[in-house]
């Protein structure tokens, strides 16, 4: 049965329906192989997160925690149900990973944090409750970024992930743990979360499909807050057709997120196949040139070969303030940031380092429970916040962030969509960007824009490049489209994915190895 | 613009993070890269660009004032650092000679 866990998430459903197969086969197949590659012993329930010494080299360290007890109950409850003939989705039985951002009743939710080392939440957010009523099967809880602040995953507090085609090289972030998952057969889906492009860079370097979905069209309710305007989850999978699918079962409008869209939701399906012929596409200029990787600018060009082979019109757009996207965004979220993360101060959850004064407490308890790059960006926060800079710092980001979405208003009036390169270079070595913050900053340079607006974006795999030492990585290509316009980027991305027949499987000589694996 | 330690350790303050002095060595010259790159948006967006802080500028959200079960006092309790007598339990905040 060990290969179940190369099956996409459709064949799955396929298979689940029409009984070749049962839920608890394919979830018991995904444990094995978490306990093989990812050397997490399924056979309990929920795992605390690996001390640092015992991570290995040759694991990815995708999962912090595995609920490998409550997925074969979930399994099994399915299957019975299925045998009954009730009703049940369309990925009912098929097993999800879920970002350690998202909250979970009853299971550690730690958001990469010594800070929430050992909460366990009294709540499911909102995407958790549709997952389950969606009888997707969770697995466990994805490494990331503390805070989901990086673009590497590194900053994680319980150790870094490693990407499943090299294993000295990052996945991403960060939302590095789901990408990790989803690459390496650990999951056949996963969920992210995306604030500056920490869904769409990790799917590049992994060689997977990632979609940022529209702000404000899936709930944040139970998403631990990183920068509010901006956060979204969505999913991560191996084609565009299981992307679409599980973006479909956490879409929609939600009382309990003051920000959700109360706007109806095209079908992200219906119209996949329909392909480009006719459209206009448009390659963003001031994305696609300095700065971008001579291996990713060669595999950008073929994308675009192969989309206008399918008769798509490609066109030359500039987005005359996209060089001020980054600048902002390292104003608004760590501002956004600082303010989210007060509520960590020792009273309510969370942990606590005692003081004598409620103010000491306060301060002990972040200085110990923050890591490094959490405490840059709140410091960078308060700093833009505080009396004397807001006008110059977050007051003025706030006002490019409206130039920046009007420039895109403009391009979509001549065009159907927008391309760019999803991130500058290939997944980049463990520990290459560490002591350079803004270097790491860097890697969201074409990710940031479409956050800024709000707009949905994508990440496909459209080709491999040189990784400066003998292998071959994986190139994303970003596909923008018009707010709630997600419908036309996944018709963009699923062209380009059929003209492009990339195959997700990690190989090299550092990659995990796929298909039956023991040890 | 530069940020010398003394301002580090200021904002430190605000920020209620009790800062090693190493920290502080380390976060200065970074924070003041990081903001002189920032600054850049001093650049464009004049006086007459309104801000942006959502995509759909939506109007005030409001929902009908009625009861909804919410989570119980002891599931909320039971993952607090400290509790006493049902309640969040913390240092003494205002002195008693106050």
């Amino acid at each position: 049965m060990s290969d179940l866990t190369n099956r996409t998430a459709a064949e799955l459903a396929d298979d689940l329906a029409s009984g070749e197969v049962t839920s608890r086969e394919v979830v018991d197949a995904y444990l094995a192989r978490i306990a093989a590659v990812d050397g997490v012993d399924a056979d309990g329930d929920v795992w605390p997160a690996k001390p640092a010494a015992a991570l290995r080299s040759d694991e990815p360290h995708a999962y912090l925690a595995v609920t490998a007890a409550a997925a074969r109950a979930h399994a099994d409850d399915v299957d019975a149900r299925r045998a009954a003939g009730a009703p049940l989705g369309p990925l009912a039985g098929v097993p999800v990973a879920v970002k350690d951002i998202l909250t979970t009743r009853g299971v550690a939710t730690t958001c990469g944090s010594r800070m929430l080392e050992g909460w366990l939440p009294p709540y499911d957010a909102t995407v958790t409750r549709q997952l389950a009523a969606a009888d997707l099967v969770v697995l466990g809880k994805t490494n990331m970024d503390e805070f989901a602040m990086g673009s590497s995953t590194e900053s994680s507090a319980f150790g870094p992930t490693r990407n499943p085609w090299d294993l000295d090289r990052v996945p991403g972030g960060s939302s590095g743990g789901s990408a990790a998952a989803v690459a390496a057969r650990l999951a056949p889906l996963a969920i992210g979360t995306d604030t500056g492009g920490s869904i769409r860079q990790p799917a590049a370097f992994t060689g997977l499909v990632g979609a940022k979905p529209t702000y404000g069209t899936v709930s944040r309710y139970g998403l631990v807050a990183f920068a509010s305007s901006l956060d979204q989850a969505g999913p991560f999978a191996r084609t565009v057709e299981d992307a679409a699918r599980l973006h479909t079962v956490i879409a929609g409008h939600d009382p309990r997120d003051s920000t959700s869209v109360d706007a109806p939701l095209p079908d992200l399906t219906a119209r996949l196949e329909d392909g480009v012929d006719g459209m206009r596409l448009g390659v963003i200029r001031e994305l696609a040139g300095d700065g971008v990787d001579a291996g990713v600018g060669a595999v950008l060009r073929e994308a675009l070969e192969r989309l206008a082979g399918l008769g798509a019109e490609i066109v030359d757009v500039s987005l005359p303030h996209a060089g001020y996207a980054l600048p902002a965004y390292y104003l608004i979220a760590p501002s956004e940031a600082s303010s989210n993360l007060a509520r960590f101060d020792g009273v309510r959850y969370g942990n606590r380092v005692d003081a004598a004064s409620a103010e000491e407490m306060n301060a002990a308890t972040r200085e110990a429970g923050f890591g490094a790059e959490v405490k840059r960006r709140i410091m960078i926060g308060t700093h833009a916040l505080s009396s004397g800079y807001y006008d110059a710092y977050y007051l003025q980001a706030s006002k490019v962030r409206t130039l920046i979405a009007a420039d895109f208003r403009t391009a979509f009036d001549d065009v159907d969509a927008l391309i760019s390169p999803t991130a500058p270079s290939v997944a980049f070595r463990l520990g290459e960007n560490v002591d350079d913050p803004l270097a790491m900053y860097l890697n969201d340079v074409a990710t940031v824009p479409a956050s800024l607006a709000g707009i949905p974006a994508i990440s496909v795999p459209a080709g491999v490049a040189d990784d400066g030492a003998g292998g071959r990585l994986p190139v994303g290509v970003q596909v923008m489209a018009p707010l709630l316009g997600d419908d036309v980027m996944y018709r963009v991305a699923r062209a380009l994915e059929a003209a492009t027949a990339f195959d997700p499987t990690p190989r090299g000589a550092r990659a995990v190895a796929v298909g039956e694996v023991t040890r | 613009m530069a940020l010398p330690p003394d301002e580090v350790r200021h904002v430190a303050r605000l920020a209620r993070l009790a800062l090693t002095d190493d920290e502080v060595a380390e976060l200065a010259p970074q924070l003041s890269r990081i903001l002189a790159y920032a600054e850049h948006v001093g650049e464009v967006a004049a006086d007459d660009v309104e801000p942006t802080t959502h995509p759909f500028a939506p109007a005030d959200v409001t929902r009908p004032d009625e009861r909804r079960p919410s989570l119980s006092r002891d599931d909320v309790l039971a993952a607090a650092p400290q509790v006493e007598d049902h309640r969040f339990a913390v240092p003494r905040i205002v002195s008693q000679e106050g």
